[in-house]
């Protein structure tokens, strides 16, 4: 008896704990799951950072299909957490959904805009972060000819091939760029074997640099330029380390910093619904320096990029980003 | 199927498939305690998330209802000798039938927009089973390769005509648009409330009857019908059905449009009822879901009925596990459906043979 009432004392206090912790932040992850080494786990990684920082825990589910997406937000916006983090563009319906059915609760979507007021959209430019390691590859590049592999074929990937273009074709006009996309399903993010494949073919027409945008696909992108004493560059997170001396650099997507910053806001009674547009400026986007590639990159490279990266900023260079109109010049 | 161990009736269709749940829990119960979790708060969450309320009763009624259908599918099948794999596929190319309706048609109003969705849906399926049934009654292509080839075939055209065909343009993920109001299957929240009786909102939709009307329908066709005894006969013996006059070509045939007509009904429940849009791997599995299932319910409709309510009831209370007990992934939800399939079909002989030797012992003691 003695137990049983302990355990209730116990159950309330640990209540009370619970509703006495400003945010309850939730994150539901898109179908790749919470360890796909790229952009899921770039929220993962965020979200761990928040709470080593701050001690407030938070609650993460992975779908297992397209049903539970509405499920799993309902779920949380209903056990009364917020800010609840939807990762990727699929989530989009569902968000728009559950957010007119909890107007209290506080709804980010990462890679999606929508229109509620009580949700906040990220996206990012990752056509300036292209750009910039575009301009990068062109500078490395002793053939003038270099490569882009991308994963699936849908416009945000075609955003980060125009911005990469756009790039090399900044630094040396004269420039030759492939592409290839890995295919036109959810299964192209997740294709090592192929991506190796594509990048070999690239290489043999003459690439000796190649930008990836292909998650899971990626990894064999980078693994095949480093066989074949090539350079790769990688993408969302720092990829530099996984062929040191090989990756030329990275193209830094910082959902981490996205997660980190909305959990922040909400604790802090400053999170505001809306659009927010991460590009270089606000660091959402950039290029990795690290000891990994510190003997490629030459002081007038960058020297180069950081010049780009300020008239970007300042508007000096203007980037064009294909979603806007589903085009690429040039 | 398998040698005939005889054992009385109840215990065929009740005890063995209960016993077989049974084990299946207890060691995914180890399991669980493996990982440091408590095995009968574990089982606790999940029932309670399955059945405790009446949105996790919708979700598993709903989830359910896509394999009520495959595992009458596999079943329908099993009794004409058959092995019906590519449940996955003809309900993808069922959702392909019902989404051309619900796009090209949706001038009609909804009482015949959904009818017609449903019959494209069933329609397409059956089409999709016919030719691997064709190739095996007149060439002996082994079904279950051809089958398994047909799935690889059904989502690779489906991804084909959803990004250069019928796909939304400039949209990032593959799919169609959402279909007209008419198209949709009215949730049974939705009808409640016409009613006047709120209930939570949930995926179930009308899907759910149509799939009790099929189960009762195939006991009819399979135990009332001149078709139904032609089915079972070449199931039991091809030569002997061939014997008394019955062309094993067309009970094959017949036997797969059933088969492929009632997989390709998925459709009516994922995506007239709850996506209103045609999207990649709708089907999430329930093709492969429904072999388990129509093993577990020893290919009766009935028994089927009721495995496919576990099946919903591991799927929805897995989910709420996954919620309330954040060390339980969705991989470990897989992990103990896989523990049931396991016990309820490939072990299946675990429990029937002891019982068979312990009630024939009875019956010669009597």
């Amino acid at each position: 008896m003695r137990g049983w009432i302990l355990g209730v004392v116990a159950a309330t206090a640990m209540g009370g704990a619970a509703w006495a912790q400003e945010v309850k932040p939730a994150i539901v992850y898109d179908l790749g799951g919470k360890f796909d080494k790229s952009f899921n786990e770039g929220v993962y990684n965020g979200a761990e950072q928040f709470k080593k920082a701050t001690g407030i825990e938070y609650r993460d589910f992975e779908i297992q299909n397209d049903a539970q997406r509405e499920q799993a937000l309902r779920r949380f916006a209903r056990d009364g957490f917020s800010p609840i983090v939807a990762v990727g563009f699929s989530q989009a319906s569902a968000v728009e959904k559950v957010a007119k059915e909890f107007p209290n609760a506080k709804f980010t979507i990462i890679d999606m805009v929508v229109d509620a007021p009580n949700v906040q959209s990220v996206v990012f430019k990752e056509h300036e972060g292209s750009f910039l390691v575009g301009l990068l590859a062109a500078k490395a590049s002793k053939t003038g000819k270099v490569g882009f592999v991308g994963g699936m074929d849908i416009p945000l990937i075609r955003k980060f091939a125009c911005g990469y273009v756009q790039g090399v074709k900044f630094a040396n006009p004269s420039a030759e760029v492939f592409q290839n996309m890995t295919g036109t399903t959810g299964a192209a993010w997740n294709d090592p074997v192929k991506g190796a494949e594509l990048a070999k073919a690239q290489i043999d027409r003459g690439a000796d640099v190649i930008y990836h945008a292909a998650g899971g696909t990626g990894i064999g992108v980078l693994r095949a330029t480093a066989d074949a004493g090539k350079l790769g560059i990688g993408v969302d997170s720092n990829q530099n380390g996984l062929h040191p001396g090989k990756v030329l650099t990275s193209m830094l997507k910082r959902v981490d910093t996205a997660t980190v910053a909305t959990f922040t806001q909400a604790k802090d009674n400053k999170w505001k619904a809306g659009v927010s547009v991460l590009g270089l400026a606000e660091g959402g986007v950039g290029w990795a320096l690290d000891d990994n590639n510190k003997a490629l990159i030459t002081a007038d490279m960058k020297a180069a990029a950081d010049k780009a990266a300020a008239d970007i900023i300042s508007g000096a260079i203007k980037v064009h980003d294909y979603m806007s109109d589903q085009k690429c010049p040039g | 199927m398998s040698a005939p161990i005889e054992v009385p009736r109840w215990v065929d269709l009740a005890l063995v498939p209960a016993l077989a749940v049974v084990a299946a829990f207890l060691v995914a119960g180890l399991v669980v305690l493996a990982i440091g979790e408590n095995p009968l708060s574990a089982t606790l969450i999940l029932l309670r998330g399955a059945l405790g309320s009446g949105e996790g009763l919708g979700f598993t009624l709903y989830y359910a209802t896509n394999f009520i259908f495959t595992g009458l599918a596999v079943a329908v099948a099993f009794h004409a000798g058959l092995f019906n794999i590519g449940g996955e596929g003809q309900a993808t190319l069922g959702g392909l039938g019902a989404a051309l309706v619900c796009l090209r048609l949706d001038f009609l109003p909804a009482w015949a927009l959904v009818p017609l969705g449903a019959l494209s849906a069933a329609a397409f399926g059956a089409a999709w089973a016919f030719i691997p049934a064709w190739l095996q009654a007149r060439r002996g292509s082994h079904i279950v390769i051809t089958t398994i080839m047909f799935n690889m075939l059904a989502s690779a055209l489906l991804v084909y005509l959803l990004v250069n065909v019928m796909g939304k343009p400039g949209s990032m993920s593959v799919e169609t648009r959402v279909f007209a109001p008419a198209a949709h299957v009215p949730f049974v929240h939705e009808l409640a409330a016409q009613f006047g009786v709120p209930i939570p909102a949930s995926p179930l939709n009308l899907s759910f009857v149509l799939a009790l009307a099929m189960a009762a329908l195939m006991w009819v066709v399979l135990w009332r019908t001149r078709l139904g005894y032609a089915i079972r006969t070449v199931g039991a013996s091809p030569t002997a059905a061939a014997y008394a006059g019955i062309s094993n070509t067309r009970v094959i045939v017949v036997a797969m449009l059933i088969s492929g007509g009632l997989a390709g009904l998925v459709a009516v429940n994922e995506i007239m009822g709850v996506q209103e849009r045609l999207l990649l791997e709708f089907t999430s599995g329930a093709g492969f879901i429904g072999i388990a299932v129509a093993l577990m319910g020893r290919s009766h409709p009935f028994g089927i009925v009721l495995a496919s309510i576990l099946f919903g009831v591991l799927y929805q209370g897995g989910t709420e596990l996954a919620f309330d007990m954040p060390s339980i992934t969705r991989d470990m939800v897989v992990t103990i459906s896989g523990l049931v399939i396991l016990f309820a079909g490939a072990l299946d002989g675990l429990f029937r043979r002891p019982l068979a030797a312990a009630f024939a012992g009875r019956g010669k003691g009597a």
